[in-house]
């Protein structure tokens, strides 16, 4: 049960199995229990309503089609972004109401954190094993009362994604190659057009390749971003060999002298043997142009996703050598917890997130600022 | 698919299977564990709470606890409750409407929508001989248009043009009067991906369907999706009134928990599953048999259907004679076998479909791939003519010079050997039965062998 701490210092012992209880506490009218969330959340804490209702405001769809708007400075807004857009989620939203709900330190309090945790994604494995963490030094006395308790589980929380918040430096190699990879659908070309924006907007010569030759209009999709960024895209055109644009696209970045070349690639599940051994194809054949491309393999992970990320990341990880993470669609309800065990099992740089669909709604992952999206510090106080 | 989440329960079931007897408190592990299995599935909390609840309340009753076979009944009450769950037999498409039948599509963004549509207008017009048209109203995603256009091509059926800046009911609209027009059965509308939480966006879809009322309103749902696909569904289900539920890239290795969960959620049937990026990947959806998967047992039935589908039908119905008339079922005929399985598109997608494969652990799954089966083949390939059609004959120094002949050890060709004695053994069962077909004989043994959990022999 514990295993997910393994890693950790011994100073965790099992705690004593409790089935009996945690059945019975789970017991009477579980299906309603989200719905009296949300309402107890909206009639009894108005600061909250308010938050919520500012949260995560709808991106304008047109705003999108605004091809060369003025760039927000990104810095400057990653922080208040972030907030703003994660305060609204189920997670938060579950634990405000939970705090107002009870502010007595005790065993129900615990497992309804635990059942926070678990509907945040973050598994059963590692809610379990926070809460019954929390349970052991809550029954030491070491909390005053569920602020402080609060507190303790935020740390926690903060302590296991701060080891992959590395950020990705792309200076260093001229051209800086990036390859992006991930299952269908989970945002990687949305990224690619955000990440040109970033880049160009810091003044880097940025170029794309059209990796994607397989799904129907992905060429086109990919080529649209480029033009709103006026960044040049190299392409050859649907069913074309994945490895060749790519290879041709190095060669054209290094004569052109651009800093950064960014690879599109077709969606594949990580359980598609062949479609998987054609990346491992297209890493080596960069590999003749410049023995160490590509610098960093971006694999995109879809935040609505549950436990089945992590057998992704196994996978691609095992063929391309995965060197960093994007988790993409966390401007929704789901929170993504799966990073927990993402990080706890392969400690992968998590480089960006992916908070809405224009090109701006990216922000480079901030471990505090994720938890703190989950977990305002303010909430116990209600 | 779902093969995780069977294999747990399996385990938990096989366990209550073996006793005799069941005491509240074995009865209360039970329930935990199909908790954890259920929760681990990513089965969304409120749904493996309510479904808990309603086992635990019907076990601890008279129902199980004085029952003959204890463990058996509390199976048949989890049984019974995924099923409940699930419904029962696939709900088809209700096109029956004055024609043209509108189709709406709607859900998160990449979950699938577009490449649905394509699937779906290619099964109607293929399945069900309906002239079908399909209209883009994604006037957001870059190249949104043009990739239902490319596909819409690829399946041969109508397209009508939309623009980026056009407004999706006038879009729409439009369709259905050029669907008149051109006598059309079916127009399935596209929509753009939209999150529940954008009340604009849900508006806008809201708008649409009162504009266009569609006969069917699908919500397409990506299976890899976690505890959020509850708020997602119910929020969707809301805001439209869904008629069905398409569960996409089920050729994956989720745990499918999704499925629970929204159809719990929407109380909608799911309709559909896709399995592939490919425009032929969709499949009917069975829930019957899906909650028997679920419990390890397999499915049977779809993997016969693919088969029937598959196979090649000659070299089926030759080994099927043969089987009939006892004769034995030799390693000449196991290699076609495994050739047939690799032209099916190989292991990956029938693993999952095969009773008692989701019982073997992940570390052995993960070995099955189809190079194990080209390796079995060529095991098979450097015996002689009479070594394949008299097993027995493989004494060790035969099997040594085989191992060598193929590059393999001799340990691979001992344990070939062992699965294909698993294999005739089945074969010879099949033709005690007697009767016509092999693949109606395969159903029915299928099936009674389903509770026992077992069937075909592990690979490896
Ligand atoms: N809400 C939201 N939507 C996103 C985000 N990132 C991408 N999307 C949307 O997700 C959908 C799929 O994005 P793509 O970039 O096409 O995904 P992909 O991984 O390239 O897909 P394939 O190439 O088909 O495998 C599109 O509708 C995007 O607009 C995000 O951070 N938030
Ligand atoms: N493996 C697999 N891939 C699928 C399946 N269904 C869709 N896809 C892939 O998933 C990705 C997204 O599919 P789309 O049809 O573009 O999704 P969508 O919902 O229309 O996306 P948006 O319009 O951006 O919201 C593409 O790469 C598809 O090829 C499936 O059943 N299996
Ligand atoms: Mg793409
Ligand atoms: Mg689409």
């Amino acid at each position: 049960m514990l295993k997910f701490w393994k890693k950790k210092p011994a100073e965790a012992p099992p705690a004593p199995p409790q089935p009996a209880e945690a059945e019975h506490a789970a017991a009477p009218a579980p299906a309603a229990a989200p719905q009296a969330d949300a309402e107890s959340l909206d009639s009894g804490c108005p600061a909250l309503g308010e938050a919520l209702s500012e949260a995560a405001p709808p991106e304008e769809p047109a705003g999108e089609e605004a091809p060369f708007a003025v760039p927000e400075p990104a810095a400057a807004q990653a922080r208040r972004g972030w907030r703003e857009r994660l305060a609204g989620s189920a997670f938060a939203r579950g634990l405000s109401s939970l705090f107002i709900r009870h502010p007595k330190l005790d065993d129900d309090l615990l497992d309804e954190l635990e059942t926070t945790l678990i509907t945040a994604d973050v598994g059963i494995e590692a809610s379990t094993a926070l809460v019954e963490n929390l349970r052991r030094r809550m029954h030491k006395r070491e909390f005053a009362d569920a602020q402080a308790l609060l507190a303790a589980l935020r740390e926690d929380l903060v302590q296991l994604l701060r080891p992959v918040q590395q950020p990705l430096a792309v200076g260093g190699r001229k051209p800086f190659v990036v390859l992006t990879v991930g299952i269908n659908g989970v945002g990687k070309t949305t990224t690619i057009g955000k990440l040109a924006r970033r880049w160009s907007d810091e003044g880097r010569g940025v170029l794309l390749a059209a990796g994607d030759t397989f799904r129907a209009a992905a060429v086109e999709q990919l080529k649209t971003w480029g033009a709103r960024n006026n960044v040049p895209v190299i392409s050859q055109g649907q069913d074309a060999d994945a490895a060749s644009v790519i290879f041709d696209a190095l060669q054209a970045a290094r004569s052109r002298g651009v800093d950064v070349l960014v690879a599109d690639t077709a969606g594949r599940l990580h359980t598609q043997g062949g479609l998987m051994d054609e990346l491992g194809k297209i890493a080596r054949v960069l590999k003749k142009l410049d023995a160490e491309a590509p610098h960093e393999v971006l694999m995109v992970i879809d935040g609505t996703t549950g436990q089945n990320a992590v057998s992704q990341v196994r996978q691609f990880r095992q063929i391309v050598g995965v060197t960093g993470l994007v988790v993409t669609k966390l401007d929704g309800t789901a929170k993504g917890g799966v990073v927990f065990a993402l990080a706890r099992e392969f400690g992968l740089p998590i480089r960006f997130v992916g908070l809405g669909e224009s090109a701006t709604d990216l922000r480079v992952f901030d471990a505090e600022a994720y938890v703190d999206g989950l977990l305002p510090a303010s909430l116990g106080q209600g | 698919m779902f093969e995780s989440l069977s294999q747990r329960l399996s385990t938990t079931v096989n366990r209550l299977r073996g006793r005799g007897r069941l005491t509240e408190e074995n009865i209360r592990e039970s329930l935990r564990e199909v908790r954890i299995a259920l929760l681990e599935a990513d089965v969304a909390l409120p749904v493996v709470q309510a479904l808990v609840e309603r086992v635990k309340v019907r076990a601890v009753g008279q129902e199980v606890m004085k029952s003959l076979s204890p463990g058996q009944a509390l199976v048949k009450v989890v049984s019974d409750e995924l099923t409940a769950v699930m419904g029962t037999a696939n709900t088809e498409l209700n096109l029956a409407q004055q024609p043209p039948a509108v189709v709406l599509m709607a859900g998160l963004q990449g979950a699938g929508k577009t490449t649905t549509v394509a699937k779906l207008a290619r099964f109607l017009t293929e399945r069900k001989k309906k002239k079908v048209m399909v209209v883009s109203c994604d006037v957001y995603r870059p190249a949104a248009i043009e990739q239902l256009r490319t596909l819409a091509e690829q399946v041969g059926v109508k397209f009508f043009p939309s623009e980026a800046g056009q407004d999706p009911v006038d879009i729409a609209k439009g369709a259905i009067a050029a669907a008149r027009r051109e006598v059309v059965d079916v127009l399935l509308v596209d929509t753009a991906g939209r999150l529940h939480v954008d009340e604009a966006m849900m508006a806008e879809i809201k708008a649409l369907h009162a504009a266009i009322t569609p006969v069917e309103t699908l919500f397409v749902v990506d299976s890899m999706t976690g505890q959020d696909a509850a708020n997602t569904a119910k929020a969707f289900a809301e805001a439209l009134p869904l008629t069905g539920v398409v569960l996409t890239k089920t050729d994956g290795d989720a745990r499918g928990g999704a499925a629970l969960s929204v159809r719990y959620v929407t109380g909608r049937p799911i309709k559909f599953l896709g399995a592939g990026e490919k425009t032929d990947a969709l499949e009917p959806f069975h829930p019957d048999r899906v909650a028997q998967r679920i419990l390890g047992m397999g499915d049977v039935l779809s993997l016969v259907e693919e088969v029937e589908r598959k196979v090649d039908q000659e070299k089926a119905q030759k080994l099927a004679q043969k089987v009939m008339k006892g004769k034995r079922f030799d390693l000449n005929d196991m290699r076609d076998q495994l050739e047939q399985m690799t032209n099916m598109g190989g292991l990956a997608g029938l693993m999952d479909k095969l009773p008692g494969v989701s019982g073997l652990p992940d570390s052995v799954k993960s070995k099955v791939n189809d190079g194990e089966i080209k390796r079995m083949v060529a095991i098979i390939q450097s015996m002689t003519k009479k070594e394949r059609r008299h097993p027995d004959l493989l004494n060790g120094s035969r099997r040594a010079r085989v191992a060598r002949g193929s590059g393999t050890q001799p340990a691979d060709v001992n344990r070939l050997l062992k699965q294909y004695m698993q294999m005739e053994k089945m074969m010879s069962k099949l033709s005690k039965g007697g009767g016509k077909g092999l693949l109606r004989q395969m159903r029915g043994a299928m099936k009674g062998m389903g509770g026992m959990g077992g069937g075909l022999p592990p690979m490896r």
